[in-house]
């Protein structure tokens, strides 16, 4: 049972001011994801919850109890790092059983927790090896083993997958989501992936320049960006944008650029109706766009040119030249559109999103 | 490794290898070969008819029965060992917490500091024993083996602070935050999992450390005068050289005798040692 809280949280080095204002609830049992570009501040922020930078301004409590000049022992957290930082002198059972033996357990049962968290994680014949001697997918069990056997309060992950391949890191990544479930414990996870974000969090926290940007599960994010870089953030491959200038013509909104011209859905008339006359930033997800049939309404049709067709086997990725734009569109595999090819891309006029285009706010 | 013809092997590798092998060897064996030639051979003059410089055919072991049974070598050699292995444990000791704070500890002005202890060591010891004759004159420790336990730290500790700060940097500091959250207050963070880690680190430095108080010679020379106080690098060639008369059978006897504790500490720890320099913490 716990739940951390952080309350106008900020952190300052010297110059730079590295988290600004963060406030988040982080409910019993959660698992959440802060995600965000290199030096947005998301791991600065996990060190100050597991203690291991001071806290400038602002609070962190855990259950309720203000823990900022708590030690990062008497927080009762594990936390899991990049680099594993395994101890390497140590056999792989004495890496688990460390933080048990500082706590003062008694010896069988410090045996029967590093023997279940191995059997759970499958390293159970590796108990003797050096850390030197395992995979970096198993050096990656044991610092998860080494973490669940203490039966902590909140799992702190900072970054724990970047360092494996490809493939080990959508397995590991499954595992985790699979202890989590089993083990119901509060995690707060820190990664720059937004797939794995989207795939491990309950809840995915965006981060930049230390602000946090949005705060939704994983659905909200991708289909109700707050702001244009959250929209660009998450989503692969990235979401589309144009500048464009709203015009009321014939009773209806048009979004007039460079080589576009579309109808505003009826449906966004009322909030985007206040930027009539104004630039707007139009955002379009790859897989809104299809080649256009004949049936489709040539208002929500946009010209491009096709540049290079990626064959995913499961879509094709066009990149096209709308204007002097370069968008990417998800098209059905059987599409047959060649380079250099002129056509119409047809686009899901429900799913538009506009940013104001100086606050980059969402429309 | 060089890649390609043999010859190219032979002429990149092999060879300046081995001459390089010669010329650090060829000192040693001197040194050898000198000891256990009988005296008529070794004041044979250049351009006798039998003058064999790089061989003996009746070896003797005449001096180094004279130099352990004439001179105070036996007592040199206790002094010695007594005074570098004092020195070397004071100096491991001081250095390994220096090196930790500053390597690892936030306070203001750890850089200058760390920068400081260099400097320190770069003052040349030429300079800085006459200062320290009077320190030790005031503190009546003159011809006391305390004269130079007490100075030979002045330049190890800023040595082993040096080699272990430069240790502790290459151990990730994510070894001990994690230490710290799973349980263990700083000094055990220390003790369990940062030093245990650093023993490759703290081994070369007390070799380098041990061979330096071993070897070092003004401090002995200056502080030191009785002969029974002496340690072997002065006591050799202070009692072995009288006047313009080198005894140098009982000399190179010394030496070869003198050198074999640092030689065979250096051949204990090699493989520590050389983790040591090369700085390697696999995870």
């Amino acid at each position: 049972m716990a739940q951390v809280t952080m309350r106008s949280l900020n952190k300052m080095y010297d110059e730079v001011h590295a988290v600004k204002d963060v406030n988040l609830d982080i409910r019993d049992k959660e698992f959440v994801v802060l995600v965000g570009p290199s030096g947005c501040g998301k791991t600065t922020t996990l060190r100050m919850v597991a203690g291991l930078e001071s806290i400038t301004s602002g609070r962190v409590l855990i259950n309720d109890k203000v823990v900022n000049e708590l030690a990062p022992m008497d927080r009762d957290i594990a936390m899991v790092f990049q680099n594993y930082a395994l101890y390497p002198h140590m056999s792989v059972y004495d890496n688990m059983a460390f933080g048990l033996k500082m706590r003062k357990f008694d010896k069988p049962e410090i045996q029967k927790r590093v023997r279940e968290a191995a059997d759970v994680l499958g390293i159970g014949e590796y108990l003797k090896r050096k850390p030197r001697q395992l995979s970096g997918g198993q050096r990656q069990r044991v610092a998860l083993g080494r973490a669940i056997v203490r039966h902590p309060q909140v799992f702190l992950f900072d970054e724990p997958l970047s360092n494996l391949d490809a493939k080990l890191r959508v397995q590991m990544r499954v595992e985790l989501k699979k202890l989590h479930q089993r083990l119901g414990t509060t995690a707060i996870y820190v990664t720059h992936d937004q797939v794995e974000a989207m795939t491990l969090g309950d809840r995915v926290v965006v981060m930049r320049d230390g602000w946090v940007q949005q705060v939704g599960d994983p659905m909200t994010l991708y289909n109700e960006p707050a702001n244009r870089f959250v929209a660009g953030f998450i989503g692969s491959p990235a979401m589309n944008f144009a500048d464009v200038r709203i015009a009321g013509e014939n009773g209806g909104l048009w979004a007039e650029g460079e080589g576009i011209r579309l109808k505003v859905p009826a449906h966004l008339d009322n909030r985007v109706g206040a930027y009539a006359g104004k630039p707007v930033t139009i955002g379009i997800r790859p897989e809104d766009m299809r080649v256009a049939r004949d049936s489709d309404p040539p208002e929500l049709n946009i010209p491009a040119v096709v540049e290079v067709v990626e064959r995913l086997g499961s879509e094709i990725l066009l990149d096209v030249a709308v204007g002097s734009v370069t968008m990417v569109a998800s098209v059905e595999p059987i599409s047959r559109a060649k380079v250099h090819e002129q056509l119409q891309l047809a686009i899901n006029p429900e799913r538009l999103h506009f940013f104001d285009a100086e606050t980059e706010a969402a429309i | 490794m060089i890649e390609g013809a043999r010859w190219r092997r032979w002429v990149f590798f092999h060879i300046p290898l081995l001459l390089f092998i010669v010329f650090l060897l060829f000192p040693f064996y001197w040194m050898i070969v000198t000891t256990v030639r009988p005296d008529n051979e070794l004041y044979r003059p250049w351009n006798a008819a039998n003058y064999t410089p790089f061989w003996t055919l009746r070896p003797t072991l005449e001096h180094i029965r004279d130099l352990l049974t004439e001179t105070l070598f036996s007592t040199w050699m206790m002094n010695t060992m007594l005074i570098a292995t004092v020195s070397t444990v004071i100096s491991l000791i001081c250095g390994l917490f220096a090196g930790y704070a500053l390597s690892r500890l936030k306070f203001p002005f750890a850089g200058s500091i760390g920068t400081g202890i260099f400097i320190t060591y770069l003052v040349p010891q030429t300079l800085l024993f006459i200062p320290l004759a009077d320190i030790i004159r005031n503190f009546h420790l003159g011809d006391t083996p305390w004269a130079l336990i007490l100075t030979y730290p002045t330049f190890l500790i800023p040595f082993c602070t040096w080699l272990m700060m430069g240790y502790f940097k290459s151990i990730p500091k994510e070894l001990e935050e994690c230490a710290r959250i799973d349980g263990a207050p700083r000094w055990k963070a220390m003790a369990y999992i940062i030093f245990p880690i650093a023993v490759p680190g703290i081994l070369s430095a007390g070799i380098f450390a041990f061979t330096l108080s071993w070897n070092e010679f003004i401090y002995a020379l200056v502080f030191l005068s009785s002969p029974e106080q002496k340690t072997v690098p002065v006591g050799v060639t202070s009692e072995l050289v009288r006047g313009d008369v080198f005894y140098w059978g009982e000399l190179m006897a010394g030496a070869l005798l003198g050198s074999v504790p640092v030689a065979f500490v250096y051949s204990f720890f090699v493989e520590h040692y050389v983790s040591g320099i090369t700085g390697s913490v696999k995870g």
